[in-house]
């Protein structure tokens, strides 16, 4: 039977020494059913999180609840003990037991049940996660992905109140990620369970995620739906960690509020964007964002573009990372970076001293906090 | 050749690996995993054996095994005799002589599982005491093999504490060692030369069976 549909609360706050000093986790939010995306940078305390939720670590204080049964509460003293919190986990390094068969291992959580329904349970796991081919063998005779299975299947056939997933699919090619994921997915439609999923990468955030939330040195910075928190991110961890290859300072220098726009200058150079109309004054100090797959080139002043942002500048160089061309334009002291195909270099016969136009669409730069 | 130390001293050295895999287990379990601030003490207790003579060992042993302490007036109570100079007295002073031999190699196996394994079964609902049961124990394999191996060797070759315990009883407390000790004395060279040298190649065997299953495993020590 399935289990009933839980929420997951977590209040945690914990300090630790880190070599930069003290590291402090202070995080608080709430995971519905579906899955709950934890993102952010290595060492921003994504995995602290988790731990503390399975129990493995305790926090100093704060409360962790899972459908409306304390876990862990500071104030009540309350704290239960992790083999009883009926939390599955997927390790980053999966954790499979060397020792034990993948049935094994998948069985091995179902320790309470008798023998044959251990055996039915495991089986009916490793069919719906296509490794039953494979249940006789050892995890050091397998595949990654396959791994990636085994541990998934072995978390799941215990029927979690929630599940944690530490970077479940860092190690996957994209086709075995995607298969993944719609496994996934339709197990938990018939179980409706939260599902914490750690990442350091923004597609998989766009991929999976009913719900983001973004954690920067401990603390929640943003949260919210995957596209609008990472397609607008006001927050400059944010826009590093979505592909916000230019970031600018800039001064609010006029609002036109019946077009919904305003300009902004950029540093202390004289190149001027139009931008969308946020919450501000003229004379503001904010940071815009725009990514490098976002701005075009052209090699000729263009004419009647929608665009309106037009800006001459030269070509500093061009560096090729695999089949992109990453082109560094010099905009009058400001530099951009541009992203373009090999097809696009040759054809314009791009290279360095070269003078280009940047253009880029007003809703392509966003607006973010100081 | 004294067939009836030789089999004495198996017989010994038998008893004594066994009870060491009982008792040592325990030991070792709690030496992995407590976070007992003064946990080192312990540690060095059970190191002491390594270093200290084993006639100090052994002095200590039929002290306490003597009918004025408590534990020898309790088994004196219990059996009409004491322990000192007997059997059973020296199982218990070779107990403790090659007791870091089975710890140390037990304790240092536990703590080589990796951390994620044991938070792993964690989570899918199993106590410690499960998880050490049925992750720890099977991954510790090699090191409960060892610790078996070299107590019974160690064992085998002890001299100093079965003296001083034991004394020269033949069939009861005469061991290898001490027969080859008597034989020496008695200027019975070539005798002693056999005896010598059966002990030599049991311990090689015993050892290289040991070093030949943990191949890989250790780089300088047998258990380190």
């Amino acid at each position: 039977m399935p289990p009933i549909s839980s929420d997951l609360e977590v209040r945690i706050r914990k300090r630790f020494p880190n070599p930069e000093g003290t590291f402090n986790l202070n995080v608080h939010f709430r995971a519905l059913a579906g899955f709950t995306i934890l993102f952010g940078a290595s060492g921003a305390g994504k995995t602290t999180v988790l731990d503390c939720i399975a129990g493995l670590i305790d926090p100093d204080e704060g409360r962790i609840a899972a459908g409306g049964e304390d876990l862990y509460d500071s104030e009540k003293k309350r704290n239960v003990a992790a083999w009883k919190r009926r939390m599955g986990y997927v390790h980053q390094d999966l954790a499979l037991f060397p020792h034990l068969t993948a049935e094994e291992n998948v069985a091995y959580g179902l320790r309470t049940l008798s023998a044959a329904e251990r055996r039915t349970r495991s089986r009916k796991m490793l069919d719906a996660f296509r490794i039953d081919h494979l249940r006789d063998r050892k995890p050091a005779q397998i595949s990654g992905g396959e791994r990636q299975r085994v541990a998934l299947a072995r978390a799941l056939v215990t029927e979690p109140r929630a599940l944690l997933l530490d970077e479940p699919l860092a190690a996957l090619d994209r086709p075995t990620k995607s298969l993944l994921v719609g496994d996934l997915r339709q197990w938990n439609q018939h179980h409706r369970v939260p599902i914490l999923f750690v990442t350091h990468n923004g597609e998989e955030v766009f991929a999976l995620g009913d719900e983001v939330i973004v954690l920067d040195a401990g603390k929640i910075v943003a949260q919210g739906r995957p596209h609008e928190v990472m397609r607008a991110p006001r927050l400059e961890t944010v826009a590093h960690l979505s592909g916000f290859e230019n970031i600018f300072d800039a001064t609010v220098l006029a609002l036109s509020e019946a077009r919904g726009t305003m300009t902004c200058r950029l540093g202390s150079s004289g190149v001027e964007l139009e931008t969308p109309l946020v919450r501000a004054e003229v004379g503001s100090r904010l940071r815009v964002g725009v990514r490098a797959g976002d701005l075009l080139l052209a090699t000729e002043s263009p004419h009647g573009l929608s665009a309106r942002n037009i800006l001459p500048g030269t070509i500093l160089r061009l560096v090729q990372r695999d089949v992109i061309i990453s082109a560094i334009v010099d905009c009058g002291g400001t530099e951009f970076e541009v992203h373009l195909t090999l097809a696009a270099r040759d054809a314009l016969q791009l290279r360095p001293g070269k003078a280009v136009w940047v253009v880029a669409k007003t809703h392509s730069c966003h607006l973010m906090g100081m | 050749m004294n067939w009836e130390a030789f089999w004495l001293t198996v017989r010994l050295a038998g008893i004594v690996s066994t009870l060491l895999v009982a008792i040592g287990i325990p030991i070792a379990y709690w030496l992995t995993y407590s976070r007992w601030r003064w946990k080192f003490l312990v540690e060095a207790a059970v190191a002491l054996p390594i270093v200290l003579p084993p006639t100090v060992l052994g002095f200590y042993v039929l002290v306490a095994l003597g009918s004025r302490s408590p534990l020898g007036r309790w088994w004196e109570s219990l059996t009409g005799h004491t322990l000192a100079f007997t059997f059973e007295g020296l199982v218990i002073g070779s107990l403790l002589y090659s007791l870091p031999f089975a710890v140390q190699p037990f304790a240092a196996s536990f703590g080589a599982v990796d951390r994620s394994l044991l938070h792993a079964s964690a989570s899918l609902g199993h106590s410690p005491i499960q998880t050490f049961r049925r992750v720890v124990l099977p991954l510790s394999k090699a090191g409960l093999v060892t610790g078996f191996a070299l107590s019974f060797a160690h064992t085998l070759g002890e001299f100093g504490v079965v003296l001083m315990v034991g004394g020269n009883i033949p069939g009861v407390t005469r061991t290898i060692s001490i027969d080859i000790y008597d034989q020496v004395q008695a200027a019975n060279y070539s005798s002693a030369n056999q005896t010598a040298l059966l002990l030599l190649i049991i311990s090689f065997v015993v050892l290289s069976a040991v070093y030949g299953a943990n191949r890989r495993a250790w780089a300088v020590g047998p258990w380190r």
